[in-house]
């Protein structure tokens, strides 16, 4: 009786799964997912800092006090100050517009020239494939940080280099992840049905094989979002992006570095920053990679 | 196993061509005149000339490709615009010191990383699985330079157990040289070890649900018997190769972690030639590396096939 009710209940939820709409199923799915759930909402409590940053910061973040030299945290300073008098906690709520921002646009970059060239390779094929994947291989084949502070450093130092930067050498993972999916998916029944219909090249390319890659995409560019927002912090922190005195985690790392010993505080809660935010995306990408894998039905 | 051998070479030699010129081509990348950029403060046009004469700045960019590529292929990288030694020179001084920093590390991720994937395998959904997961997940996002500062913060500052900088060649003095490479080994390796344990952790699943284990649990074996000689031998032929593609993780990690505990390696090589404007040390060390990694690629492919009969035929 026990299992004939599961086995009921089981087939009714299997039935419920087949009349969902696959987007409505998979934030469903995304949404059962504790650790996901507790990323997207860290992450969007971060994105809230960093929109309403000017009314939420207790302090102004470039405001100087010599009075108030590395003052460990208070009722008035809870991240405590900075080497110029400056409150931690004001800088790490602005700083996260530095990190957020060079997530976003980095992986923006990454995705606007990978998915395309990604999807011209693997559904061209030919010489154009063989050439852009040998492209491919050769960005892959250099190390990904190290690339990035070769390019931000022949580019020169600023925030909008090292994103473009970071984007660039992002790039690669999308063009062969895009290939990969392309291929794979251009030898089922309803490509070869829309190519029977006499629909043109690009048009079976944008509306028939991208939207059955984009949940691949989708995990990706979510977890090449943490990876940037750490490689981010890394040029700020060699003084290859975001420039003082507007403030970065990664740059607030970098001076605080000096004033390990009397001020511990200054390094402790930037880092931390980067920590939470990398680990919800990282969370969160998880988390879209099980909802959306039809296997975990 | 000797076709793909053949094959897998054919194939370095358009990586490795793309490889040079997209290290080349980031020289134009600087901004406007690109001697005027490599001079820095000079402004003595003898200076100048000398720029455009030694990188022959003035002639087309095929010409100046070829002339770069002719050097490397000897051995000749050019020489750093500021110290004036040869960058091959300078390479070789400080690779030993990064090879023994990722030697290290990579030990110490193999050590914590792997038994974390079969405890976390054999224990799923217990206590166990959830703790190596948590730190799986802790390896992967904690900024390795965030974490070798708070390292140097406890280790050094508080307990004064460990040198906070510097470095000592194993063969000057081998126990000065392991107290002042292991902090910066461990933040290296923590964040392999992160990988390494979700590797290991969905192999060993894979390979515990197969019927061979299960025939050996059908034998009577003892579990500990099934899962050290059965099951952890065929799950981590591959996670073995696959320490050897976390070399890209490892040189990239480097690059801080070498700064931050002002170790000479390559990494900080690569960050003083950025301060610098030494740009021919800049190409120089991202095209070894490029290379080596290309390599060590190619060397995990073999020991992947080597390692798997069923390949090798």
């Amino acid at each position: 009786m026990t299992d004939a009710v599961i086995a009921g209940a089981g087939a009714g939820r299997v039935a419920a799964d087949d009349q969902e709409s696959p987007g409505r199923r998979a934030l469903r799915r995304l949404l059962q997912r504790k650790g996901a759930v507790a990323g997207m909402i860290v992450i969007a409590g971060f994105i809230l800092l960093a929109l309403f940053a000017p009314w939420i910061a207790p302090y102004d973040p470039i405001a100087t006090s010599w009075s108030l030299v590395r003052k460990p945290p208070s009722q008035l300073h809870w991240f405590g100050t900075d080497e110029l008098g400056r409150d931690v906690l004001a800088r790490v709520i602005y700083g996260a517009r530095a990190s957020l921002l060079a997530g976003l646009i980095s992986v923006g970059i990454a995705f606007g020239v990978g998915v395309p060239l990604g999807l011209l390779s693997g559904y061209r094929g030919g010489f154009i494939d063989g050439l852009i994947s040998r492209i491919t291989d050769a960005m892959l084949a250099c190390p990904f940080l190290i690339l990035a502070i070769a390019l931000a450093a022949f580019l020169g130092p600023s925030l909008s280099n090292a994103m473009i930067a970071i984007g660039i050498t992002a790039t690669p993972i999308f063009i062969r992840l895009t290939r990969g999916q392309v291929m794979s998916v251009k030898v089922e029944d309803y490509v070869e049905a829309a190519r029977a219909m006499g629909n043109p090249r690009w048009r079976i390319a944008l509306f028939h094989i991208l939207p059955n890659i984009m949940p691949a995409l989708l995990v990706q560019a979510t977890l090449s979002i943490a990876a940037a927002i750490i490689a981010e912090a890394a040029l700020s922190f060699l003084g290859l992006g975001q420039q003082p005195p507007t403030p970065s985690w990664g740059s607030m790392l970098n001076s605080a570095q000096r004033f390990l010993s009397n001020a511990p505080w200054m390094a402790l809660w930037p880092g931390l920053a980067i920590f939470v935010v990398v680990v919800s995306f990282n969370l969160v990408g998880d988390g879209l990679r099980d909802a959306l894998d039809p296997k975990s039905r | 196993m000797l076709s793909f051998l053949a094959k897998r070479l054919v194939q370095l030699i358009p990586t490795l061509f793309f490889v040079s010129v997209l290290i080349f081509s980031l020289q134009q990348l600087l901004p406007g005149d690109p001697a005027l950029v490599m001079a820095g403060e000079e402004r003595d046009p003898a200076v100048i000339a000398q720029i455009r004469e030694q990188y022959r700045l003035d002639r087309p960019l095929p010409v100046q490709y070829l002339y770069w590529m002719k050097g490397v292929l000897s051995g000749d990288f050019g020489e750093s615009l500021r110290i004036k030694v040869p960058v091959r020179e300078l390479i070789g001084q400080k690779l030993p010191v990064t090879i023994q920093l990722a030697s290290m590390a990579i030990v110490i991720a193999f050590l914590i990383g792997i038994p974390a994937g079969i405890v976390s395998a054999v224990k799923k959904g217990t206590a166990w699985d959830y703790a190596a997961n948590l730190f799986a997940l802790w390896g992967i996002s904690t900024p390795n330079f965030w974490l070798g500062i708070m390292l140097i913060f406890l280790f050094s500052i508080e307990l004064g157990w460990l040198p906070a900088s510097g470095y000592v060649p194993l063969s000057v003095n081998w126990r000065a040289s392991l107290a002042a490479t292991i902090m910066p080994a461990f933040v290296l390796g923590n964040a392999i070890a992160g990988v390494l344990m979700r590797h290991t952790r969905s192999a060993m699943l894979q390979v515990l649900e197969s019927d061979y284990v299960r025939t050996a649990r059908a034998k009577g074996l003892m579990e500990r018997s099934v899962i050290l000689k059965h099951a952890m031998r065929n799950a981590l032929t591959p996670i073995i190769t696959l320490g050897a593609l976390e070399l890209g993780t490892l040189l990239s990690g480097a690059v801080l972690t070498e700064q931050i505990f002002s170790i000479p390696g390559f990494g900080k090589l690569i960050v003083d030639a950025v301060f610098n404007r030494d740009y021919a040390v800049v190409q120089g060390v991202v095209l070894v590396t490029a290379t080596a990694y290309i390599l060590l690629n190619l060397i995990a492919d073999i020991a992947y096939i080597l390692a798997n009969p069923r390949l090798r035929a």
